[in-house]
C-alpha cells in the first residue's frame, strides 16, 4: 500500500515535469507554424534544422554553432586553469586555502544576474570591447569552479604519497605531472570539463550582458529574442527534442555505468 | 667521519609552522645496516625518513651522503628509494609497468627493463603477475610490488616508511622474515620506520629510538631492550615494571619498600632513580630464604604462551609478572629478583621546575596562566622567577575550563602504586603530575595548583 | 616550486573576475553618471515604489517557491532514496535530468502549454512555472544527503522504542537539514534574481527584481542598476549565513 501510493505521488510528478517537454517533442513532427496546432505528420522542421533552409532556421543555426563554440572554448580553458588551480588549493594550508576555497564558492552561490551585471561593469570599467573573447571569459569564470570540485576529491582520494612515489623512482616534477598526476586526475578533469560545458550552454543572463553590441547570438540569447518577439520559431521544436534526447542519453549512460561501477566494488 | 657511514645527519632540526618535530638530531647508518627508527606517531620518525629521501628539507643541520651534503639534490636524483606505508602503487598502470617506471625514466633499453623486472618479481614471488591490474591485488600482494618497484632501480639505500603496518598480523610476521632474508642477499642499507617495537626488535641491526622529536635511544635490540636509558623507552619496548627508587650506593638499590642487590653503579648515595624489571624477571619461590619479598595474587590470564598475573606486594604495590606457572587468584606467594635483571636509570627530574614572572604579591604568571601564590615578600611585579611544584601538588580537573590551564594527558606511566602522567598544555609546554586517579590518554583536563605549592625564588638575570 | 604556488594563476584569475566585479558593484552604485561619490541611488531605491513593490514581490515569489519545493521536493526526495520503496536507478536520472536542460526552453514550453489550455498567466501560473523550473534542485541535494546517511541511525532510533512515525521527524529529518539547506539555497537565490523566466510566465504582467536590474542597465542606468543589484547582493549574504553552500552538490552529479 505504501509503496502504491509512493509509486503514484512520484508518477504525478514526474508527469508534470515532463508535459511541456513531451508536448514540445510531440509538436516537433508537424510543421504548424503555432505551436498546439497539428497539421499532419512530417520530418519537414527537422530537414529545415539540418539545412538551414529557411531564414530563421540559419540564424538559428549559428546560434547554435556559437553556443558550441564559446562552450568548448571556456569548458577546456576552465578544465586546464581549473586543475592546476585544484592541485595548488589542496596543496595550501590553513587561512590561505579557505580563502581560496571561498572565493572559488562565489561565482557558483552568485545569481547569474549578479555575475552578469558586475561582469558587464568590468569590461566597461576596462574598457575591454565585448564580444565572443568577453562572453567566453565570463563563461571561464563561472565555469572553472566546477572543475576546482570535481578535481579535489580525485586529488583528496589519491594516495598522498603517490607524486613523491614518482620523484622517488627517479621522475622530474614535470614527469610526474605528465605521468602520474594528470592520469590519475583524469576523471575529474572529464567531470568538470562536462559540468563546465553544460553550465556554459544554459547560460542566458551572463551572456546577455556581456555580449556586447556585436550581435552575437547564443541558443539562449536567441530563444530570448525569438520569444519576445511572440512565438518560436517552429524549428526550435526539433533542436529542442533532439537536445533533450542527448542529455538524456549522457546521464542515463555516465549514471548506468557509475551504478554498475560501485555495484562490483562492493 | 668513519670511512663506512654512508649517511651523516647533523644537528638536523624541522619545524612545521611554530612545532618543532625534530630537534637537534645527530645520528649516522652505516652501509648494509638494517636501522630502525622507532617511536609511536608524531615522533618524528617518518619526518626523518622524509628528510633522507628529500621530499623535505631541514631548516638546520645537514644530510650527507657518503661525506657529502646532498641538501640541494631533489629527491628522484638521490640514489634512494622508498617503500611507502601505503604503497603509492600507480593505480592507472598495471605491476609490469609500475615496477618499471623508474628504469623508462632512465631509458633503460627494453629487453634490460624486461629482464630487472622479472627479476625483481621472483625475488618478491611475484612472478606472473606482470599484466595484473593494482587495484586487483591483496595487501600483502601489493606491499611486494612496491617492494619489487624501489629494488628494481638497485638503490643503495632503502626507505621503508611503515610498509607492514596495513597488513594482518600472520602476514606481517611472514614478510618481515622476507625483508630480512631480502636484507640479507642484496646487502644494501635499509632504513625502516616502524611504531611497532616486536618489529623493530625482530629486523634491525641499530634501533633509533624516538620521541617528542629527539632522538632517546640508539642501540642494538637486546642493548634497547635489556638496558634501557630512560622510563619512556621502557615503557615502550616490552612489558615493564617501572618503579621509582632510591639508589642507596653503587649496587644497592631500594623500591617497592625493599632493598635489593644490583649490578649498576655510579647513580651517587640515596639519589632518586627509576628501575624496570620486566615482568619475565619477576621469579616465584617456596623458598623462604631466597625470597625477598611477598604478594598476593590479585589476576591470572593465560596468554598463550605464558600466564600474566598482577600481584599485589605485602608494602602495597601493583607488579606485573609472567610466568609458565599459574597461580591461583588469592594466594600468597613468594618472589625474588635477580641483580643482573634490575635495570637502574637515571631519572630525567624529580619535579616541576618552570620559568615565571611576578603578576603582583600573590599572582605569578607562568605557562601562560595566572597562579595564586602565597604572599612573596621581597619580590615586586615583574621580578623573574623560578617556580617549582612536586609532581603530586599538580591538581587535575576534569572540565578543562575550572582549571587555571587546559591540558591533554599525552603520556602516562603506571609506576606501581600511582601513575606519572604528563600533560600537554595547550600552548605546547609539559607538566609532569604523580596522581592516584586513572587517567586515558587524550583526556582532556584542566590543572590547578595550590597557592602553598608553588615554590617561588627569584631567577638572577644573567 | 612549490606545488602550493600553482593556485597563484587562478588567484589571479579571481582576482579580476570575481572580486573586482563584486567591488566595481559597490563602486557604480556609490557614483553618478559623472563618476562623482553620491548617495542618490541608495535613496533613490528607497523612494521608488515600483522598485519596491517589485523588491517585495520577488521575496514574496521566492519565498513561497521556496516553500513549495520543499514540499513537494522533500517526500520525493525521501521515496527516491528509500530502498523498500524505489530500487531503480533510473529515477532518480528522470528527476534531475531537467537541471541540465537550458531553464529558458523548459520556461517557454511551460508558458506555451499554458497559452494552449488557454490558462490566463499570472501569479499562479509564473508559481507553478517557477516550481517547475526549480523543483530538481531541490530534490537532488535531500535525496543526496538521505541516499548517503548512514542507515544505523533510523536502527538504532528504532531499536530504542521509537515508532516509525517519531524516527521519521526524530531521525530523518533533522539528519536531513543540510540537504534541506543546500536545496534552499539553490531554489531560492536564481528565483529572486531571476529575469526573462517571470517575464515569459506571466506576459510581463509581474516584474521581478532581476528584471528591473535588467531594465535599467540595458537603459544605460549603470549607477542605480549597479545600486538595485547591490540591494540583492546583500540579500544573498544573509541568505547564505543561515544556508550552508549547496552547488556544491550538483558538483556530485557525475
Amino acid at each position: 500500500m505504501k509503496k502504491v501510493i509512493a509509486q503514484i505521488y512520484l508518477w504525478i510528478l514526474m508527469i508534470l515535469l515532463y508535459a511541456p517537454l513531451v508536448f514540445i517533442a510531440i509538436f516537433s513532427f508537424t510543421e504548424s507554424k503555432v505551436l498546439g496546432s497539428w497539421s499532419g505528420f512530417s520530418t519537414q522542421l527537422y530537414e529545415n534544422l539540418f539545412t538551414g533552409r529557411m531564414q530563421e532556421s540559419a540564424s538559428l543555426i549559428s546560434a547554435v554553432e556559437n553556443t558550441l563554440l564559446i562552450a568548448l572554448v571556456s569548458a577546456a580553458v576552465s578544465m586546464a586553469l581549473g586543475t592546476v588551480a585544484a592541485i595548488g588549493i589542496f596543496n595550501l594550508t590553513g587561512r590561505k586555502r579557505r580563502a581560496l576555497s571561498f572565493l572559488n564558492n562565489i561565482p557558483m552561490i552568485n545569481p547569474d544576474v549578479i555575475t552578469g551585471v558586475s561582469l558587464f561593469l568590468l569590461f566597461v570599467f576596462l574598457h575591454f570591447s565585448q564580444g565572443y573573447l568577453s562572453v567566453i571569459l565570463s563563461h571561464i569564470s563561472f565555469g572553472t569552479p566546477y572543475v576546482v570540485l570535481s578535481v579535489l576529491p580525485k586529488l583528496q582520494q589519491m594516495n598522498p604519497n603517490i607524486y613523491e612515489a614518482a620523484l622517488d623512482l627517479g621522475a622530474t616534477p614535470g614527469q610526474a605531472l605528465r605521468k602520474v598526476l594528470v592520469p590519475l586526475l583524469r576523471p575529474g578533469m572529464i567531470s568538470g570539463f562536462i559540468l563546465a560545458f553544460t553550465m556554459s550552454l544554459d547560460d542566458f543572463a551572463v551572456t546577455f550582458f556581456t555580449r556586447g553590441t556585436i550581435g552575437l547570438e547564443t541558443l539562449s540569447t536567441f530563444i530570448y529574442a525569438d520569444a519576445r518577439k511572440g512565438g518560436l520559431t517552429p524549428e526550435l521544436r526539433p533542436l529542442m527534442t533532439l537536445i533533450f534526447l542527448i542529455i538524456l542519453v549522457l546521464l542515463l549512460f555516465i549514471n548506468l555505468r557509475q551504478a554498475k561501477m560501485q555495484k562490483a566494488n562492493e | 667521519m668513519a670511512g663506512d657511514h654512508i649517511i651523516d645527519l647533523r644537528h638536523v632540526s624541522k619545524r612545521f609552522g611554530d612545532k618543532a618535530v625534530l630537534e637537534d638530531i645527530n645520528l649516522y647508518i652505516r652501509k648494509g645496516e638494517f636501522v630502525t627508527l622507532l617511536g609511536p606517531s608524531g615522533c618524528g620518525k617518518t619526518t626523518t625518513l622524509r628528510l633522507i629521501a628529500g621530499f623535505l628539507a631541514p631548516e638546520e643541520g645537514e644530510i650527507l651522503l657518503d661525506g657529502k651534503d646532498i641538501s640541494g639534490i631533489p629527491p628522484h636524483k638521490r640514489p634512494f628509494n622508498t617503500v611507502f606505508q601505503r604503497y603509492a602503487l600507480f593505480p592507472h598502470l598495471d605491476v609490469y609497468d609500475n615496477i618499471a617506471f623508474g628504469l623508462k625514466l632512465q631509458k633503460v633499453p627494453t629487453d634490460e627493463i624486461d629482464r630487472r623486472v622479472r627479476k625483481v618479481l621472483k625475488m618478491v614471488s611475484m612472478t606472473d603477475y606482470e599484466e595484473r591490474d593494482v587495484d586487483s591485488l591483496s595487501g600483502g600482494q601489493q606491499q611486494r610490488v612496491a617492494i619489487a618497484r624501489a629494488l628494481v632501480n638497485q638503490p643503495r639505500i632503502l626507505l621503508l616508511d611503515e610498509p607492514l603496518a596495513a597488513l594482518d598480523l600472520k602476514m606481517r610476521k611472514d614478510m618481515q622474515i622476507e625483508l630480512k632474508e631480502m636484507h640479507r642477499e642484496l646487502g644494501i642499507t635499509f632504513i625502516y620506520v616502524t611504531h611497532d617495537q616486536e618489529e623493530a626488535l625482530t629486523l634491525s641491526d641499530t634501533i633509533v629510538v624516538m620521541d617528542e622529536g629527539k632522538i632517546q635511544q640508539i642501540g642494538t635490540p637486546t642493548d634497547i631492550y635489556n638496558e634501557p636509558v630512560n622510563s619512556f623507552v621502557a615503557d615502550f619496548i616490552g612489558e615493564s615494571n617501572i618503579l621509582n627508587a632510591t639508589m642507596i650506593r653503587d649496587r644497592r638499590v631500594a623500591f617497592i619498600g625493599h632493598e635489593f642487590d644490583c649490578v649498576d653503579e655510579g647513580f651517587g648515595e640515596n639519589n632518586p632513580v627509576d628501575v624496570v624489571v620486566r615482568p619475565e624477571d619477576i621469579y616465584f619461590t617456596r623458598d623462604e630464604a631466597r625470597a625477598q619479598f611477598r604478594a598476593t595474587v590479585r589476576s591470572c590470564v593465560f596468554k598463550g604462551v605464558h600466564y600474566e598475573m598482577y600481584v599485589d606486594t605485602d608494602t602495597g604495590f601493583e607488579l606485573m609478572i609472567q610466568n609458565y606457572d599459574a597461580y591461583p587468584v588469592g594466594s600468597e606467594v613468594l618472589l625474588y629478583i635477580d641483580p643482573d635483571d634490575i635495570q637502574v636509570m637515571r631519572k630525567e627530574r624529580t619535579c616541576n621546575t618552570f620559568e615565571g614572572e611576578m603578576v603582583d604579591e600573590t599572582h605569578v604568571k607562568l605557562l601562560g596562566g595566572s597562579f595564586e601564590c602565597l604572599p612573596q615578600p621581597g619580590l615586586t611585579a615583574g621580578d623573574a622567577v623560578t617556580v617549582q611544584v612536586d609532581f603530586d601538588k599538580v591538581d587535575l580537573l576534569d572540565h578543562q575550563e575550572e582549571g587555571v590551564l587546559a591540558g591533554e594527558v599525552h603520556f602516562l606511566l603506571y609506576k606501581g602504586d600511582h601513575y606519572h602522567l604528563t600533560i600537554l598544555t595547550e600552548d605546547g609546554d609539559h607538566i609532569w603530575v604523580d596522581t592516584d586517579d586513572i587517567w586515558d590518554k587524550g583526556d582532556l583536563v584542566g590543572v590547578d595548583i595550590a597557592p602553598a605549592d608553588l615554590k617561588i625564588c627569584k631567577r638572577n638575570e644573567a | 616550486m612549490k606545488r602550493s604556488h600553482w593556485s597563484i594563476p587562478y588567484a589571479v584569475f579571481l582576482g579580476i573576475f570575481v572580486v573586482l566585479p563584486l567591488l566595481l558593484i559597490l563602486l557604480y552604485a556609490l557614483q553618478d553618471g559623472q563618476g562623482h561619490f553620491t548617495l542618490q541611488n541608495i535613496t533613490r531605491f528607497f523612494s521608488d515604489a515600483d522598485a519596491l513593490g517589485t523588491f517585495a514581490v520577488s521575496l514574496e515569489i521566492a519565498i513561497e517557491n521556496t516553500l513549495l519545493c520543499i514540499l513537494l521536493g522533500y517526500p520525493a526526495a525521501w521515496i527516491l532514496a528509500n530502498r523498500e520503496l524505489n530500487r531503480s536507478a533510473v529515477t532518480i536520472v528522470l528527476f534531475i535530468l531537467p537541471m541540465w536542460i537550458n531553464a529558458l526552453m523548459r520556461t517557454l514550453a511551460t508558458a506555451e502549454l499554458f497559452n494552449i489550455f488557454g490558462i490566463p498567466l499570472g501569479k499562479g501560473t509564473l508559481l507553478f512555472g517557477m516550481v517547475y523550473d526549480y523543483l530538481p534542485f531541490m530534490i537532488y541535494p535531500i535525496y543526496n544527503v538521505l541516499v548517503k546517511m548512514d542507515k544505523s541511525y533510523p536502527e538504532a532510533a528504532q531499536d530504542l522504542g521509537a515508532t516509525p512515525w517519531k524516527v521519521f521527524w526524530k531521525v530523518t529529518v533533522p539528519l536531513s537539514l543540510p540537504g534541506v539547506s543546500s536545496g534552499v539555497l539553490m531554489v531560492f537565490m536564481p528565483t529572486v534574481s531571476t529575469f526573462a523566466i517571470s517575464e515569459f510566465l506571466t506576459n510581463n504582467k509581474i516584474k521581478l527584481f532581476g528584471t528591473i536590474i535588467q531594465e535599467n542597465i540595458n537603459a544605460s542606468m549603470w549607477n542605480y542598476g549597479a545600486a538595485l543589484a547591490l540591494f540583492m547582493l546583500i540579500i544573498i549574504g544573509i541568505s547564505t549565513l543561515f544556508t550552508r553552500d549547496g552547488k556544491e552538490a550538483e558538483g556530485a552529479l557525475i
